[in-house]
Order: C-alpha cells, then sequence, then structure tokens
C-alpha cells in the first residue's frame, strides 16, 4: 500500500497555466523528492495530491483508486508544513490525536499511537505543552509527529526544514530519513535545498516552470543529466555553461562541473586570471575569468593558495563534460 | 527602561501631550458626571465645580429611577446593542471568511458590494426603512432596530475582517483540512480565536454608534415598550422647561453600560495582541 499515480495533471489558476501536464509514478516505500526554482509549482503539485486543490484536468491514484474527488481528510495522507501549522490552542498531545479524534478512532488506539510516535521523535517531555511553549525544532517535530500518528499511505513534506536553523536542519533531515527508514512508508517531500534532495532522495523530480525536465536517482541526474537545466540545477556550486561558439565546438554549449576542472600555473586548456578565492578548509572554490572560456567556477579539494590576479590554466576532465544542443538537450 | 531610548524630557513631553488630550477628552463626561450629583441651583450657579456639601443632591437620580421606566430602557438599549453586536460580528466574520478563503466568480465584486455600505449612510433610506417595517409589522420591536443595527454594522466589519482574514496562515487552515475538520470547526475554532483582536476592534467600532443612536429608535420604535436609553432621556427634555438634573442623571447612567462592554473588549484587544507577541 502507499503508491502514487499522476496522470497528466494540469492546474491553472485563471489564465496563468502552473502546472502543464505532470505525469509521475510512485512505487510503494519509495522517498521521491520534487526539487525546482521558486515558483515553478512543487507546492501546487503537493497540494493537488493532499486533494486541497483540484487540479483542472487530469487524475490523481493513491493505491490504484482515482482519488480525483476525495476530500483530504479521505486520502489516506499526512502532510507537514514549512510553517508548522500546529494548531495553538491544542496541546501537543490534542495536536497529535485531533485527526484520529475527527475519524473516530477509539480513546485507547489514539493514546498507543502518539505514544509510540512520541517516542520516536523524542517528544515525551513536551506532551502537555502548547505550540507557544517549544522551540521551533520541537514544533517541526510535532509537526511530524502529528503526520506519523495518522498512519498514512502518503507523507507528503512541504519544505519541512526550511524555518530551521543549520544544525537543526541536518538533525531533523536525519530523524526523517530514520522515519523512511522505520515505517517503510511512501514520503513525497517538496525541497528548494540541493542537500536534502540529494541525501533524501530514492528519486529526485526536477520540476521547472511547471513541466517535469527529469526523474531519476540522485547519482542519475548527477552524472547523466538529461538537458541543460537539470545539469545547472544539481551539484553545488552551479555547472559551468561555456558558449562554444568560442571554443570552434559543434554543440551549442559545454557543460563542465566545476569539481571536473583541474588547475595549473603552467599550462592547461583555458588560460584565466583569478578574481576570487573562497576557502572553506575541505575545499576551495577558485573563480577563474578564462579568456576563451568567460567566468569559470573551480573546486579543488583540500587547500589550494592562488591570489586574486595570479594567472592559471583550467583543463576540464573530457570523460565528465556535457555538451547540449541548441534545445538544451544534452547531445550524445 | 534603558535610558539610550527615553530622554528625561522626551518622556516628560510625551506625557504632557497625552494628558492634555486625556483632560480634553474625559472633560465633557466628568462635567456630566459632575453635575448629575448637584442640584438645579448649583448646576447653574457654578457648573465647573464638583458638588460641596452645599449643592449636593441626588434629586436627577431619583427623578431618572421614580419616572418613566429607565430600567427598562437599560433593558431595551442593551438588548439592542448586545443583539446587534453579535450578529453583525457572527455574519461579518463568516462573509469575511468566506471572501478572503474561497476563491469564487465575483469574489472581488461582492467584496467591493459589501464594502459599498461603509461609505453611503443607511440614515439615506429611512423612509424605505419605514416602509418596510411596517410592511412587515416590525415597527415598534426591538427586531426592526437590531435588523437595521447589523445592517449598519455590516460593511465596516466584513471590510476590516476579511483584511486580517487573508494573514491567518493557509497552512494551519490546510492542516485541519486534513485532519477532516469540517470548514465551520476550521472557521470557528482555528480562524476566529486568531483573529480575536480585529473582532474586538470591530465590536467596539459598532457598539458605540448603536448605543448612541437616537434616530432609529426615534422612528421606528418610539413605544413605551421599546424605548432606548438615548431616546427615554428625551422625556426630561422639554420644550419649555428641561430638567437638567434627570438629564445629566440619565446620561451618566447611560455611560456604565457602554464602557463595561469597552472593557471586556479592550482587555481582548490587549490579550491578543501580547500573544502575538510572545509566539
Ligand atoms: N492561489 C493562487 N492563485 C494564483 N496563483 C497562484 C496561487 N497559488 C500559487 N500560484 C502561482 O503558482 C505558481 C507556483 O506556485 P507554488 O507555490 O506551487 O510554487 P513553488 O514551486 O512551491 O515555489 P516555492 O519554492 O517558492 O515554494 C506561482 O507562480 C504562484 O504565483
Ligand atoms: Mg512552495
Amino acid at each position: 500500500m502507499g503508491s502514487l499515480n499522476i496522470e497528466n495533471v494540469k492546474k491553472a489558476f485563471g489564465p496563468v497555466e502552473v502546472l502543464k501536464g505532470i505525469d509521475l509514478e510512485v512505487v510503494d516505500g519509495e522517498f521521491v523528492v520534487f526539487v525546482g526554482p521558486s515558483g515553478c509549482g512543487k507546492s501546487t503539485l503537493l497540494r493537488v495530491i493532499a486533494g486541497l486543490e483540484d487540479s483542472t484536468s487530469g487524475r490523481v491514484l493513491i493505491d490504484g483508486d482515482d482519488v480525483s474527488v476525495t476530500p483530504p481528510a479521505k486520502r489516506g495522507i499526512a502532510m507537514v508544513f514549512q510553517t508548522y501549522a500546529l494548531y495553538p490552542h491544542l496541546t501537543v498531545k490534542n495536536n497529535m490525536g485531533l485527526g484520529l479524534k475527527q475519524a473516530g478512532t477509539p480513546a485507547t488506539e489514539i493514546e498507543r499511537r502518539i505514544k509510540i510516535a512520541s517516542a520516536m521523535l523524542s517528544l515525551e517531555p513536551y506532551l502537555e505543552r502548547r505550540p507557544a511553549e517549544l522551540s521551533g525544532g520541537q514544533r517541526q517535530r510535532v509537526a511530524i509527529g502529528r503526520a506519523v500518528v495518522r498512519e498514512p499511505k502518503l507523507f507528503l513534506f512541504d519544505e519541512p526544514l526550511s524555518n530551521l536553523d543549520a544544525a537543526l536542519r541536518v538533525n531533523t533531515r536525519l530523524e526523517i530519513a530514520q522515519l523512511h527508514r522505520r515505517l517503510k512508508a511512501t514520503m513525497i517531500y517538496v525541497t528548494h535545498d540541493q542537500v536534502e534532495a540529494m541525501t533524501l532522495a530514492d528519486k529526485i523530480v526536477v520540476l521547472n516552470a511547471g513541466k517535469i525536465e527529469q526523474i531519476g536517482s540522485p547519482m542519475e541526474l548527477y552524472n547523466s543529466p538529461a538537458n541543460e537545466f537539470v545539469a545547472g540545477f544539481i551539484g553545488s556550486p552551479k555547472m559551468n555553461f561555456i558558449d562554444s561558439a568560442k571554443l570552434g565546438e559543434t554543440a551549442k554549449t559545454i557543460g563542465v562541473r566545476p569539481e571536473h576542472l583541474t588547475v595549473d600555473a603552467k599550462s592547461g586548456a583555458w588560460k584565466g586570471t583569478v578574481v576570487h578565492a573562497e576557502h572553506l578548509g575541505a575545499d576551495t572554490n577558485l573563480y577563474l575569468d578564462c579568456e576563451k572560456a568567460g567566468l569559470l567556477t573551480v573546486r579543488i579539494f583540500g587547500v589550494y593558495n592562488a591570489e586574486p590576479g595570479a594567472t592559471l590554466f583550467a583543463t576540464p576532465d573530457p570523460a565528465k563534460t556535457y555538451r547540449f544542443g541548441a534545445d538544451g538537450r544534452v547531445l550524445k | 527602561m534603558s535610558t539610550a531610548t527615553h530622554s528625561l524630557p522626551r518622556t516628560i513631553g510625551a506625557h504632557a501631550v497625552l494628558l492634555t488630550y486625556t483632560a480634553i477628552a474625559l472633560f465633557p463626561v466628568i462635567l456630566v458626571i459632575m453635575n448629575s450629583f448637584k442640584s438645579r441651583a448649583g448646576i447653574f450657579g457654578a457648573p465647573l465645580t464638583p458638588p460641596t456639601p452645599k449643592t449636593f443632591d441626588l434629586i436627577g437620580y431619583t427623578t431618572v429611577i421614580g419616572q418613566g421606566d429607565f430600567i427598562h430602557y437599560f433593558q431595551n438599549s442593551l438588548v439592542v446593542t448586545v443583539a446587534s453586536l453579535f450578529f453583525v460580528l457572527l455574519f461579518g466574520a463568516m462573509a469575511a471568511f468566506a471572501l478572503s478563503e474561497y476563491r469564487f466568480r465575483g469574489n472581488t465584486m461582492m467584496g467591493l458590494y459589501l464594502a459599498l455600505g461603509i461609505m453611503i449612510p443607511i440614515r439615506l433610506g429611512t423612509v424605505a426603512i419605514l416602509q418596510l417595517m411596517v410592511a412587515s409589522g416590525l415597527v415598534n420591536t426591538l427586531t426592526a432596530l437590531i435588523l437595521v443595527y447589523t445592517a449598519q454594522g455590516l460593511p465596516l466589519a466584513v471590510f476590516i475582517l476579511s483584511e486580517f482574514m487573508k494573514q491567518v496562515s493557509d497552512d494551519l487552515k490546510n492542516a485541519g483540512r486534513i485532519d477532516g475538520l469540517s470548514e465551520y470547526t476550521i472557521f470557528f475554532r482555528l480562524v476566529l480565536p486568531l483573529v480575536r483582536p480585529s473582532m474586538a476592534t470591530v465590536a467596539v467600532f459598532t457598539m458605540i454608534p448603536i448605543w448612541n443612536d437616537l434616530w432609529f429608535p426615534l422612528i421606528l420604535a418610539p413605544s413605551e415598550e421599546t424605548k432606548t436609553v438615548t431616546l427615554g432621556a428625551q422625556l426630561f427634555l422639554g420644550q419649555f422647561v428641561t430638567n437638567w438634573n434627570a438629564i445629566l442623571a440619565a446620561l451618566s447612567l447611560a455611560i456604565l453600560p457602554v464602557l463595561i462592554l469597552y472593557v471586556i473588549f479592550s482587555r481582548q484587544l490587549i490579550r491578543g495582541i501580547t500573544s502575538g507577541a510572545v509566539k
């Protein structure tokens, strides 16, 4: 149980088409992450799956049943929101139990499920508190707990970590990963964050302007992006795109990831001047202004000392260079 | 108090301005209350002095309580004000929720239409309202007043409340929907408590004109049975002789209930503001 099929879902707000025909298949137990730039329709797609928004056309099937006209509470889903969205007037315990109470679950069963969920998320000390008396991280754990007690077929997360600070984000990310392993539930997760997407996902769906650009495992997307957009979106720092007219190539654009460039002081493919160097300890990002290739980012592992103004040569790894055609697709 | 943000002259200046304003605002009220405890000669002889043992007199209050059915008038005013307030807040909040929450054809037009009443005084329609009340047999009933005041208060209530309701987090309402709460529960249990401060604001704005109104009670419900306090006080305002003691006493008494309602609502207002700040 817990599969999801989306068939040609379109969504328009008035004349503005936000989702332009989405097809997606999620099998039971999978962790799927939606990524894409702001405003591309990730949240809208998630809300359509949840039933909070009606699609203009197309079907949503959960476990093979068409749920297009089923209200959110009956779809067997649970959702965690970016802003926690806890009920301010209820205690943590009642926040978690409300959905079950509405569905008419017996009190002892609610009690049991809250106990398990709060143990899982270390929420026991806070059960009698109200949301206002909790920290941001605790609130988000309550929100996750509220989803867990429903024992849904499908978990939906809409940028659950983006209101948390960096350290807490890592912890909560780990908790979500463990939760997925323990519950073996199907999860759909929306994020802006590369790292979240790469670390959590079984499958990443890259969205852009209401369309799916590519679906694949994190490594598939990293190693063989289907087009320029995906190549630029996955990986950090961003892939370098070089206008090939200057290089005398047949393809429209050449792409090289910063980590697939090597630098040398004496010789190499592209001569350039160091514009800026970022020292991160584990690695160093150099920004090179090259005569032929334009501004390049180079990622060097470990410490590398380069003063701005120095001349360096950058050389791409030919096996890991991507060539894109005029339509943005990868040329084989 | 930190000295960086509060210099002494500035604090004194601010307080001087506020105290002056308070004095000006309170002056008529204090004058009314003061003089209501004085004899007629005391009122005209020295209107600005507080009652002395010589001028102190409860004649105004005894007249008010003895003559006419003042307790009853009070009751009428209170019933009309509280009932109208209740309906204004209930229907105003519901309309505001619908306008801010649901997307439907003509939403904006509907919002504008409902807000139009802010600019057009309801008294322009007095004749039509009177005809309507006569036709429906509601003349000389409190129901007539309640209906008119509800209509009078709704535009501003809808306008203010829909602005505030737009600010209530969508995620919270959606969380409620996923947990299976009905739209009514979402409205009453999640949204209303969050907009309580703005409800209190609307309540205060709505309540005062209703309590003080003389126009509609005079036209729609002048009977002895349905008189309100403001109308009742006219009893002492004769064409040739005016019983000033009684009028001042009636006015002083009329301040009380509205003051109590105000205190209740302003508490809500302050509680709403501080609870928002801590969260
Ligand atoms: N209720 C609405 N009415 C009109 N347009 C809307 C509505 N909700 C969303 N949109 C539009 O739909 C587009 C997609 O919105 P959506 O919230 O799905 O983006 P997103 O991918 O989640 O972005 P973000 O990463 O910033 O959260 C946006 O351009 C937005 O302006
Ligand atoms: Mg979003």
